[in-house]
């Protein structure tokens, strides 16, 4: 009798090359995203004059520094920033791999483009130098992000070496309320278990809540992953999986299609498979939920009100709480709904498909935003799909502006700034200080919230709406 | 890479939590090319007040802080985004080592692969080596052979994971290491491309753009 696996050691064990004595494992690399960021890597395999072992399997993606206002790089005025985008066009031209630049129709976030492209497949082990990697996982793959020295070693070599972490399941059973996302699933783990509380660990996400989400919804819980500090999130593949990859341009077809979904159908974790940990959710207790702070375990139920140092279990979080209220210019019991905003982006690669687009629109139709804010698509294609419903309508005429789609204000990197002081509800992912500009101040919450906070001009429930 | 066995030096408290890699270099100046000197960017943000000017009080002002190469600092250092950047920082401003109760495992593998050592400290032990360096650069010895870290009276125990420390101690490059390990890899592709013909990575001709 062969021991219960996980679905993680499924994938993990297919793609070990090579185990040391010391257990360090040289995994074989199916895909690798490298974006503008990758130019150190780049430069590391020129100093050593080494070529792109297989530049088949490499892909460039333009997001990190692509304008929101055009898509032509001539009208781009900072010409540091338009250095990034024509040094990737150059890296990929170079090394002969397949670009996805700024004025290519499939153009996106790295992490909403492969899975809608088909490039992100069940079972496969995918990389990229971006921490959302994990993103991936969604479909069942091991996905995880890694530094520039790490991009030059899987450029060079299509491998990597990693020891195997630790394994936790995160089960989430039940029906989620309305109104309520995969966006809030994530901050209530986040804030249970902290910032770090899954540092070292893979999660699998599991239950009948987690089956329930769309493929979308699955995107975006994995994406936030490694806000709890994990190495990546994964969820088995099923139908929901295998009717969006359907039909995908970098999917299999054909006979290669039967043969891909009989050996997806076999990655799940085994009944009897052991985590190193389990932790149990249940989804009618899941509120809409905000972070009020500088990390994204900083997260409450917006019914709530602001902690303070008094509050905390211990001296460190008490200095914590202190210092986090200090830069967000907050006083502890104030209630969050009463915590009035600035501003409202709309995008990043947590929340900006499709379905976070029809969500915010939902909220949106037919009323007015108090304050300015920016709606960037995940993706090219996103975009036209959002025009062909009909929704960019609804933000234009809400008051909000409709960009081109990129990582825009989630990191700032292309110019689309928080200004200093000013207060913004966004669907992105990291609230950490100056993440959207000096002085920024962001509070995470999903594109319903959003939309409902855009409306009311604070912090608001999206359940009273 | 330079290998690192005992460190002697000065180690400068930073007594926060959670210092992400934004925090560590702001986005605005990873746009720049390495050989500007990434040092000068380091915790620029908590370094510059709003005017730009260096605030007397952020410990990476004090005088002697260019000569410290151990930097001490409370739980998940370095989480978050995977920039590189954050450790070209730490770096190039003089930094061999940082001492923490947790790191973001993005960072920590990026640290090692720059010889920047993560070591790991209990929290007691965290509290107590920066109640002990107060509010300077204080001297401190890190041992990556015997895994110990001496300040004063105090003597601790911190932890990397085993290959780390080898990679370390050795001043190894994972490309080089690899490389040996090529005839092993051809096989694994080979017969790995056998077993997933479904994987080649040529996209549809007939219907490049799909819905998003
Ligand atoms: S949208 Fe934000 S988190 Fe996602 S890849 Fe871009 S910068 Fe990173």
């Amino acid at each position: 009798m062969t021991t219960p696996t996980t679905l993680f050691d499924k994938v993990w064990d297919a793609h070990e090359i090579h185990r040391t004595d010391g257990g360090e494992s040289l995994l074989w690399i199916d895909r690798h995203f490298v974006h503008e960021g990758s130019f150190h890597a780049f430069n590391k395999l020129r100093e050593r004059g080494l070529p792109v072992a297989r530049p088949d399997l490499t892909f460039g993606i333009a997001d990190h520094y692509v304008p929101t206002l055009t898509r032509r790089l001539d009208d781009i005025a900072d010409a540091k920033v338009r250095g990034m985008i024509e040094q990737l066009s150059d890296n990929t031209r170079e090394h002969g791999i397949t670009l996805f630049g700024l004025d290519d129709p499939r153009q996106g976030i790295v992490h909403v483009l492969g899975p809608e492209q088909g490039l992100t497949q069940p079972g496969l082990l995918m990389v990229c130098g971006d921490s959302h990697t994990s993103t991936h996982g969604a479909f069942g793959s091991i996905a995880f992000g890694i530094g520039a020295s790490e991009v030059a070693h899987v450029l060079a070599t299509q491998t990597l070496w990693q020891t195997r972490p630790k394994q936790m399941r995160l089960t989430v059973e039940g029906t989620l309320p309305p109104g309520i996302s995969a966006k809030d699933i994530a901050l209530t783990w986040i804030a249970r278990l902290g910032a770090d509380g899954t540092r070292g660990h893979a999660i699998e996400y599991a239950g009948s809540a987690i089956r329930a989400l769309s493929m979308e919804a699955r995107l975006t819980l994995c994406n936030l992953s490694i806000e709890g500090g994990a190495r990546c999130g994964m969820i088995a593949p099923d139908a929901t999986t295998f009717d969006y990859l359907r039909g995908r341009p970098f999917a299999p077809r054909g006979e290669a299609w039967d043969q891909a979904v009989a050996c997806w159908e076999t990655l799940a974790s085994d009944t009897d498979a052991r985590f190193d940990r389990e932790v149990m959710l249940d989804a009618s207790e899941i509120a809409p939920t905000v972070t009020w702070g500088v990390s994204p375990e900083e997260a409450l139920p917006i019914d709530q009100c602001i902690p303070g140092p008094a509050d905390q279990p211990d001296a460190g979080k008490a200095r914590q709480v202190c210092d986090s209220l200090e830069y967000m210019g907050l006083e502890p019991g104030q209630k969050l709904t009463d915590i009035g905003i600035d501003r409202v982006f709309i995008g990043s690669c947590t929340n900006a498909r499709i379905e976070d687009l029809r969500a915010a629109a939902e909220v949106l139709r037919g009323r007015r935003s108090k304050v300015p804010g920016i709606v960037a698509p995940g993706s090219t294609l996103v975009k036209h799909q959002a025009e062909a419903e009909g929704l960019d309508r609804v933000f234009v005429e809400a008051g909000l502006e409709w960009r081109e789609s990129g990582c825009s204000m989630c990191v700032g990197m292309n110019g689309d700034l928080v200004p200093s002081g000013e207060r913004c509800a966004s669907t992105t992912n990291r609230n950490f200080k100056g993440r959207q500009g000096p002085g920024a101040r962001t509070h995470l919450m999903s594109p319903a919230m959003v939309a409902a906070a855009a409306v009311a001009g604070h912090l608001a429930d999206i359940r009273e709406l | 890479m330079e290998p690192i066995k005992t460190l002697d030096a000065l180690a400068c408290p930073l007594p926060l939590a959670n210092v992400d890699t934004d925090q560590l270099i702001p986005a605005r100046f990873m746009k720049e090319p390495r050989s500007v000197g990434y040092g000068q960017f380091l915790l620029h943000d908590l370094r510059h007040d709003d005017q730009s000017q260096p605030r007397k009080d952020f410990i990476l002002n004090h005088p002697r802080a260019s000569e410290s190469c151990i930097l001490v600092a409370r739980r998940n250092f370095g989480a978050g985004s995977s920039r590189e950047a954050a450790v070209y920082a730490l770096v190039d401003f003089g930094f061999r080592c940082v001492i923490a109760p947790s790191f973001g495992d993005i960072f920590a593998s990026n640290a090692v692969n720059n010889g920047l050592l993560p070591a790991t400290l209990p929290e007691t032990d965290i509290e107590r080596l920066l109640e002990h360096l107060g509010n300077a650069p204080g001297p401190l010895r890190v041992d990556l052979e015997a895994c110990r870290i001496q300040a004063g009276d105090l003597v601790m125990a911190f932890t990397i994971a085993p290959g780390w420390r080898t990679k370390l101690l050795n001043g190894w490059d994972d490309i080089d290491l690899t490389r040996q390990h090529a005839d092993e890899i051809a096989r694994f592709a080979a017969d790995y491309a056998r077993q997933r013909p479904w994987l080649a990575t040529t996209a549809s001709r007939e219907k490049v753009i799909t819905r998003g």
